[in-house]
């Protein structure tokens, strides 16, 4: 079975060290966000999933076949349409352009773009409809694994909520797997089956935190009440310093 | 080959636009004929006396042949600027030390007035068509490599990072990614290097040569001949706009229409 093993990784920007022995494994269909403050290592260990950095010491292994990202700024390339944005990861596998450009459509009616929004460029966009953009891009290869590097965090809660639907949609289906990467530990439990709350300065995983209710059946009052629940953790209140001095 | 089609497409459109320039150059050319009234011909030949002087001139075969060997030697100084300039601004954009070690040498180089570069160059070699096509080429290579330079060194890497998640091969990241934004810096230096070649081509050959436009209009300065030199500077400016604005505009506003 395809998965992502991260063993006892090290990184460090010069004697800064930034990771320290983190590991933790994603098995297909699974859902794992890495919650934690902000500069507490969570995009490094990103990239490092996705090899974007070099490993220093560890190991990843990472034996799933296709994958996506969708960032907290769309990244779009400025210099394409709508339609080329989207297909621009079809195009990247080798799809023909004939048929990349017609899934690209089909993808962009369902996230909510109108047919006169296909041929503007990103400049043209707004920040929601970007991001729009941004996420039927990641999806529209059906990847196995999807990064996600808090693309929700500049939303409305309106246009969070339908992406996070357009996510939800596949995870009830068992056909992706997700590296979330957030701060926001309510978006987390809407999502994920399992929260590993990196702690900083260096980043390591503290604590662990599974959900076994299936996502489908999950309502606001679970997230709401798991939220509270999670907020009175001893772990999570040194982690994100809560406490009241 | 899908561009191409659409400024074409586009080019009656852009044409149309164009009345506004055609007003503002009439109420110039207004403005030439008032002063030529107010000075005499003499001074400021009128613009019915320069054009039809002009027109003289397009039906003589020694101006042509004059006119020709000068936009042999602008495009032979501004070929090679473009292949050398880009090739080295592209070049030292990709490697940290070579743009911080270069910059500077451009920016004396830019700084140098090209007057001192005919100088310069009619002590080297000589008069003739290397000085010209020298100093066109020390004159506008700066340019188009300043461009490359800035092209490739404002690259972005969020956007790399994002194709190399996708798994983009390597051509096609160099096309879709590196390209057009290296482009849009590249191809407004190579309109203003193209200016700056013809420019500098007349200058140096109405002091380094006997032959080409410059020197035509050097003759007609001995001569005192106003209405020849105004003829010259018309022809020397209307080329320049036709390349600038007919051919070269529509591509640029093409390539660069997804800017801001």
């Amino acid at each position: 079975m395809a998965r992502l093993k991260v063993d006892s990784l090290h990184f460090s920007f010069g004697y800064e060290s930034i990771l320290e022995d983190v590991s933790f494994e994603i098995n297909k269909g699974e859902v794992i966000s890495i919650v934690g403050p902000s500069g507490g290592g969570k995009t490094t260990l990103l990239r490092l999933c996705a090899e974007l950095l070099d490993r220093q010491e560890g190991k990843i292994e990472n034996t799933f076949k296709s994958q996506s990202v969708a960032f907290q700024d769309p990244r779009l390339l400025p210099w394409k349409n709508t339609i080329d944005n989207i297909a621009f990861g079809l195009k990247a596998i080798g799809v023909p352009a004939k048929e990349r450009t017609h899934k690209a459509k089909e993808i962009a009616l369902a996230f909510d773009l109108e047919k006169s929004d296909f041929t503007k460029f990103p400049k043209e966009l707004s920040g929601g409809m970007s991001q729009r953009v941004s996420f039927a891009r990641a999806l529209v290869t059906k990847p196995e694994l999807l990064f996600l590097d808090e693309p929700f965090s500049a939303l409305d809660i309106g246009l969070k909520r339908e992406l996070q639907d357009h996510v939800m949609k596949l995870i009830y289906k068992k056909e992706i797997t997700i590296l979330f990467i957030t701060h926001d530990i309510m978006e987390a439990i809407r999502l994920s089956d399992k929260i590993l709350l990196l702690a900083p300065d260096p980043g390591r995983i503290v604590k662990t935190f599974h959900f076994d209710v299936p996502q489908s059946i999950r309502d606001d009052e679970y997230v709401y009440s798991q939220t509270a629940k999670i907020l009175g953790d001893r772990e999570i209140i040194e982690t994100f310093e809560l406490e009241f001095k | 080959m899908k561009s191409l089609l659409k400024i074409l497409r586009d080019f009656p459109a852009y044409l149309w636009s164009g009345w506004g320039a055609i007003a503002s150059i009439f109420l110039f050319i207004s403005c030439w004929e008032m002063g030529s009234q107010i000075y005499g011909t003499f001074i400021l030949p009128s613009p019915k006396e320069t054009f039809s002087t002009l027109y003289i001139l397009l039906h003589d075969a020694n101006f042509l042949e004059n006119l020709f060997i000068t936009l042999k030697r602008a495009m032979i100084g501004f070929g090679i600027s473009l292949l050398l300039g880009t090739a080295l601004g592209l070049l030292a954009g990709f490697f940290v030390t070579a743009s911080i070690v270069s910059r500077p040498i451009v920016t004396i180089l830019m700084g140098m007035p090209p007057i001192a570069w005919i100088v310069l160059a009619m002590i080297w070699f000589g008069m003739g068509d290397a000085t010209v096509q020298f100093t066109v080429i020390v004159a506008s290579l700066p340019i188009i490599f300043l461009g490359a330079l800035q092209g490739t060194r404002t690259l972005e890497s969020k956007f790399e990072e994002m194709a190399d998640i996708f798994k983009v091969p390597p051509m096609m990241k160099f096309f879709d990614i590196y390209l057009p934004h290296i482009f849009s810096y590249v191809f407004p230096a190579w309109v203003a290097a193209l200016g700056m070649a013809w420019k500098i081509v007349i200058m140096a050959e109405l002091l380094a040569t006997s032959d080409g436009l410059g020197a035509t209009l050097a003759m007609a300065r001995s001569q005192l001949d106003t209405a020849a030199a105004l003829a010259i500077v018309v022809a020397m400016v209307a080329l320049l706009m036709f390349v600038e604005y007919i051919l070269l505009e529509p591509i640029k506003r093409e390539v660069e229409k997804w800017r801001d």
